[in-house]
C-alpha cells in the first residue's frame, strides 16, 4: 500500500511494551478482584491476542485511563453507559478517556465484542 | 472426503463445521440432500445452462504486517484467478472487509483492482469497512441504492441475492447483529416471492454461531432464516473467519470464504481470532476465492472453492 499507517511504529513499540510492562504490575497487585491503579493520575490497559489486561481495573476518579493495542488487528472501545465510542486503534494505537464519576463501568471492543472488560472508579 | 463421512454427516442432520484447507471441492446440495466430494480445479462445476458468480473476500487493504505485507498484491492474485475462472462469472461478491481501516486510499484500491476485472461487484461490509465517519465512507463507494447500513437484494436470472449488514451496533452479546429494522426489511423483501426462488444471502459475519467465544456469529441470524424457511433452496455465503467452513441445516447451506490477505486460526486453535502466521511459501494455499453455480431450474448450488496457489 502506499500508505503506511505507523511509520516509525517500532521504536514507539519498544516503548509502549515497556508501558505494557507497568499495566502487568497492576495486574500483579490487584486485590479484592480488582488491579490498583498506577496512582491517581493514570493508568493502562493493554490489549493483547484480543484480550483487555487488567480488568476488572481500579482507579480513582480523575483518572485517566489509557488503552494501547498490541494486536495486529484494530480495536475500539466501547462503553454504552457513557455513551463512549472511541476511534479504531490501529497496531501500537492509543485511546485515553479520564473517569471523573465513581462507578463500575463495563466496554467492549466495537470491532470484536465478545472482548470485555471493566473499570471501577472510587 | 468418502462417501461413508458424506453419508454419516447426512444422518446425524446437523452437520458440525468443517475445513477444508488447500484443495478445491465442489459441494452440491440437492432436493437439500449435501454431497461433497474433492475435486481437482479443473473438474470444477460448469453448468450447461444457469450462470456462475466469483466470491472474494476479507482483502484487508491497508495491513502491511508481517503476515502479509502487501494484501495488495494478494487480492490482485485473487482477481487474476477469477478472470482466469473457465466460465466467466456473471458477477462476483465480496462478503466483507474490503479495508482493513475504512481509509479512502484502501478504499479506492479495492475499487481500481475490482473494477478493472469489468465484472460488477456486489459488496456488504465488515466490521472493518465502517470505522470512518459511520460508515459513510463505505456507504458512499459501495452503498449506492442500499437501504439503511447498506443492505439491499436483486434478482439474476430468477435467484434472489440478499446483502445483510450485522456489522453495526455490535452489542455486549458478543456477536453479529442485524438489528430490527433490517429484520423487518427482510421479511418483507422475500414475503412476495414464490417458495421455488432459490436464494442467496450475503454477510460478512457468519449468521450461524460458528464459535462463541471469538465472536463468530450472528445473535439475530436465526430470526433472520426464520423468513426464509418456507424456500427450497438457500446458501448463505460469508467471511470474517478467514478460513472455509460449511454446514447444512435443513435446506439452507452455510459456506465461509477464505481471506484474499491472510488466515485466521481454526476456533479455539489459538489463544486468540487474529492473523496466522504460516510458513514461508504457504500463505497462498491459506488464501483463496469461492466460485458458485447456479443450475437453472434445479436447486443445487456448486461452490468450489480454490486457493491462491
Amino acid at each position: 500500500m502506499s500508505e503506511l499507517d505507523q511509520p516509525g511504529a517500532p521504536a514507539r513499540r519498544t516503548l509502549l511494551h515497556v508501558l505494557g510492562g507497568a499495566g502487568i504490575l497492576a495486574a500483579l497487585s490487584a486485590r479484592h478482584g480488582a488491579a490498583l491503579a498506577q496512582g491517581a493520575s493514570g493508568a493502562q490497559i493493554v490489549i493483547d491476542n484480543f484480550t483487555f489486561a487488567p480488568t476488572p481495573l481500579a482507579v480513582s476518579k480523575g483518572s485517566t485511563v489509557t488503552w494501547v493495542n498490541h494486536d495486529d488487528i484494530p480495536h475500539s472501545i466501547v462503553c454504552p453507559k457513557l455513551n463512549l465510542h472511541s476511534h479504531a486503534m490501529d497496531t501500537d494505537g492509543t485511546y485515553a478517556n479520564r473517569f471523573d464519576r465513581p462507578g463500575t463501568y463495563d466496554y467492549m471492543c466495537g470491532l470484536h465484542p465478545h472482548m470485555k472488560g471493566r473499570i471501577v472508579v472510587t | 472426503m468418502s462417501s461413508n463421512e458424506t453419508d454419516d454427516m447426512q444422518r446425524r442432520g446437523f452437520l458440525k463445521c468443517m475445513t477444508w484447507a488447500g484443495t478445491a471441492m465442489v459441494w452440491t446440495v440437492v432436493g437439500g440432500v449435501p454431497r461433497a466430494r474433492l475435486v481437482d480445479s479443473a473438474e470444477a462445476a460448469q453448468p450447461s445452462t444457469g450462470f456462475t458468480f466469483a466470491q472474494i473476500s476479507d482483502s484487508h487493504l491497508g495491513f502491511d504486517k508481517p503476515v502479509n505485507p502487501n494484501t495488495t498484491a494478494t487480492l490482485q492474485d485473487a482477481l487474476k484467478q477469477v478472470e482466469a475462472l473457465p466460465t466467466r462469472p456473471a458477477f462476483m461478491i465480496h462478503t466483507g472487509d474490503i479495508s482493513h481501516l475504512s481509509k479512502p486510499a484502501q478504499f479506492d484500491t479495492a475499487q481500481q483492482l475490482m473494477g478493472a476485472t469489468k465484472l460488477t461487484a456486489y459488496t456488504v461490509p465488515g466490521e472493518h469497512d465502517i470505522l470512518e465517519e459511520d460508515g459513510k465512507s463505505y456507504l458512499n463507494r459501495f452503498g449506492k441504492g442500499t437501504k439503511g447500513d447498506g443492505w439491499y437484494s436483486f434478482n439474476h436470472e430468477g435467484v434472489h441475492f440478499i446483502g445483510l449488514v450485522n456489522v453495526v451496533n455490535l452489542q455486549g452479546n458478543g456477536l453479529g447483529s442485524l438489528g430490527h429494522d433490517q429484520l423487518e426489511w427482510l421479511e418483507g423483501d422475500v414475503a412476495h416471492l414464490s417458495a421455488s426462488t432459490p436464494i442467496v444471502v450475503m454477510a460478512h459475519v457468519p449468521l450461524w454461531v460458528v464459535y462463541q467465544d471469538w465472536g463468530w456469529g450472528t445473535s439475530d441470524g436465526a430470526q433472520a432464516l426464520s423468513y426464509l424457511k418456507k424456500f427450497g433452496s438457500v446458501t448463505v455465503l460469508n467471511g470474517h473467519i478467514h478460513q472455509v467452513m460449511q454446514k447444512v441445516e435443513g435446506d439452507v447451506a452455510f459456506h465461509t470464504a477464505r481471506s484474499t490477505a491472510f488466515p485466521q486460526p481454526a476456533p479455539g486453535k489459538a489463544k486468540g481470532p487474529g492473523p496466522m502466521m504460516v510458513p514461508a511459501g504457504e500463505l497462498h494455499q491459506h488464501l483463496g476465492i469461492a466460485q458458485v453455480s447456479v443450475v437453472s431450474n434445479t436447486t443445487p448450488l456448486a461452490i468450489v472453492d480454490t486457493p491462491l496457489i
